[in-house]
């Protein structure tokens, strides 16, 4: 992966309608896709994220704003002069074409010759396993072979970018799985910059080099999968992306890297990063599985009473209110010889594992 | 027991399909009934008719004889009886097929942009469009006819206009033309073209054209390649609905005809008319119905055969 930028978005907003029915899709979103790199765009249905594919595969164009391909401006170029290609989320396979002629047709419309096209046609049936099924129609084929073909058609005319529209969606939870592996490994063998659109949080940090969380058409924050889920950034990305605990805490002194915070139950913790409060105050986020029971109150730095064990298989968690009345999440992983050593209706200390503090900026 | 059960479902499903195809020939009873009596009925008059010998001042006499037959592609010189081919006939069995093919790919011309069109509006005001596209129907169709004869007339509106602007100084004479004809039958018979292609395209994935675009088509090869292929019953039924009922028509070309230009419906009329030779008009109503017939049969076979190379 080098590190030169494939797509560069520069401040591109998208309004549908107009006056009173103006919709904004995006606002004023930039953003920075290497070349080479698995990037996801990650958010809830409608927050823009489709609409950003669109303006890059060149189905609409942005309001205000530029988007460049490798340091040109494309914004204004229609779809078919955009080296770029599209894997639908429906496939959109043409019905009255075989898989070979669907596979060929962009090399077609290129203007390639037809030795060529027989030729690179063979090789993506290879590439996505479907050279016995050349000559089938599309509906003759299963969802998986389907989207199969949709993946070998968008790769075939060699583009610069690849752009998928949660095309993983219509798949059942095995095959899903199957394609996420099959679609890491097209992106390594090919080298193409993909571009991947889905709601789906755990899909996005299994698949991606780095990714973009929308919301409400705003890019929330932009890094790589680790980095997204242990240092969230605000409360949406943080509630987004797995389980979360929210509480309130008191700046107690700040530092260049760190900051000392004081939890509700008075006890001080430390965070990674320099805060930044008009009052004092500031929203902190901790994950469950980075929290333990305890029976030792000074090693303690929360205290609560149990309201609910839940045994789910590889982990247990803990359902807590705390005295303030805030719920609060603990996860542990099940060992072969923990037993139901916590239970409802108990009091319980809650130890926050060093670093598993994040301040979140709203 | 899993098999068992299985087994007695479709043992029910079976008796319910029964009982569906029973009630579905009786609700279609009516439809039946009448197609015995007004279509296939009079058909088979039809068709007893052109064998049977003319009588003198029209209908039939009950004597076998394929004279009629004999005069839709032949004639018998009134003196001494040699045999010729009915070139009076023949030019217009040619007339007739020459202006409906003209009027059928100018309707297409025509029919296929608006279907485009109205396709593509968004859901709310497509009912609108097609309403304004089915308003002509509501006329009598030969006010309508006569209407057109005052447009296109030598002091008609077309005429008055292009000579006051100076363009010609002399009435371009288009009533009475086969011009005039196609212009009618196109006018009649577009609604019947843009139906059809219209809910082709209406189910048309416009997805399908996005990908067309997304792989490097223009909007000419997008065209062609996606949205043409998709919309083809569409389009196929359009061209049946109006070129047989053009070959077929009547009233368009004996009002806008002027009685010089004969289309075959106007020699049947002819022929139980003035011409009081009903077997050679019975002969001639046959003889287009299975011109039209075979036709049908050959792209029927033709669009199987197209469908089995691609199925295997």
């Amino acid at each position: 992966m080098s590190d030169s930028v494939s797509v560069a978005i520069h401040g591109v907003s998208k309004v549908f309608g107009h006056d009173r029915n103006a919709v904004t899709a995006l606002d004023d979103v930039s953003l920075d896709i290497r070349e080479g790199e698995f990037f996801t765009l990650l958010g809830p249905s409608g927050c823009g994220k489709t609409t950003l594919l669109r303006l890059i595969a060149g189905f609409e164009h942005p309001t205000r704003g530029h988007i460049d391909l490798h340091g040109e401006e494309i914004s204004h170029l229609p779809p078919y002069r955009r080296p770029v290609n599209t894997v639908f989320q429906s496939y959109a396979l043409f019905p009255h074409m075989t898989v070979a002629e669907n596979i060929g047709f962009g090399l077609e419309m290129q203007g390639k010759s037809k030795e060529e096209t027989t030729s690179t046609v063979g090789e993506m049936l290879r590439l996505v396993q479907m050279e016995d099924l050349a000559d089938r129609r599309t509906d003759q084929i299963s969802g998986g072979q389907q989207q199969r073909v949709a993946l070998a058609r968008a790769l075939a005319p060699r583009p610069r970018v690849l752009l998928l529209d949660e095309p993983l969606s219509a798949l059942d939870y095995k095959l899903r799985k199957g394609m996420q592996i099959e679609l890491k490994r097209l992106q390594n063998e090919t080298g193409i910059t993909f571009i991947f659109v889905t709601h789906d949080q755990e899909e996005a940090l299994t698949m991606s080099d780095r990714l973009a969380v929308m919301s409400q058409g705003k890019v929330l924050q932009v890094g790589a999968p680790r980095e997204i889920y242990a240092h969230p950034a605000v409360r949406f990305v943080a509630d987004f992306i797995g389980d979360t605990n929210f509480l309130d805490a008191e700046l107690l002194e700040i530092e260049r890297d760190r900051t000392e915070l004081k939890l509700p139950s008075g006890k001080p913790v430390s965070a990674r990063g320099a805060a930044r409060s008009v009052d004092g105050k500031v929203h902190i986020a901790v994950r469950p599985e980075q929290t333990t029971l305890t029976r030792d109150a000074d090693a303690a730095h929360l205290e609560g009473h149990i309201d609910n064990v839940v045994y789910s298989g590889t982990d247990t968690h803990y359902h807590i209110t705390l005295p303030g009345g805030e719920s609060f999440v603990v996860r542990t992983q099940n060992r072969g010889d923990s037993g139901d050593e916590w239970q409802a209706g108990q009091t319980a200390g809650i130890v926050i594992e060093p670093g598993a503090v994040q301040i979140l900026a709203d | 027991m899993a098999d068992n059960s299985q087994r007695n479902d479709s043992v029910f499903e079976a008796a319910a399909h029964r009982a569906r195809v029973r009630r579905n020939w009786l609700l279609s009873t009516p439809a039946l009934i009448i197609l015995v009596l007004a279509a296939s009925g009079p058909l088979l008059v039809m068709l007893a008719y052109s064998f049977l010998q003319a009588g003198d001042y029209g209908g039939v006499e009950y004597r076998f004889s394929t004279e009629g037959w004999f005069q839709v592609f032949l004639a018998r010189d009134i003196f001494d009886d040699t045999v010729s081919v009915a070139d009076a006939h023949l030019s217009i069995f040619w007339r007739s097929a020459r202006l409906s093919f003209l009027t059928t790919v100018t309707a297409l011309a025509l029919g296929f942009p608006t279907a485009y069109f109205i396709a593509t509006r968004p859901r709310s005001s497509r009912n609108l469009w097609l309403f304004l596209v089915t308003v002509p129907f509501w006329t009598n169709l030969l006010i309508r006819t006569f209407a057109i004869m005052e447009v296109i007339k030598n002091q008609g509106i077309v005429n008055t206009l292009l000579m006051s602007a100076g363009v010609i100084s002399e009435p371009i004479q288009m009533l009475y033309t086969d011009f005039a004809i196609m212009l009618g039958m196109t006018y009649v018979y577009l609604p019947l073209m843009i139906l059809p292609v219209y809910a082709s395209m209406e189910k048309l994935d416009f997805r399908l054209v996005e990908a067309g675009y997304d792989l490097y088509a223009t909007r000419i090869k997008v065209l062609w390649r996606v949205i043409i292929p998709l919309v083809k019953p569409g389009i196929v039924a359009g061209c049946i609905l109006v070129f047989i009922p053009s070959l077929g028509a009547y009233v368009t070309p004996r009002v806008l005809g002027g009685g010089r230009n004969l289309m075959i419906g106007n020699l049947i009329e002819l022929q139980f008319g003035q011409g009081s030779n009903w077997p050679l008009g019975a002969a001639l109503s046959i003889f287009l119905l299975l011109v039209v017939m075979v036709a049908l049969l050959l792209y029927v076979r033709n669009s199987q055969k197209a469908n089995n190379i691609v199925r295997h």
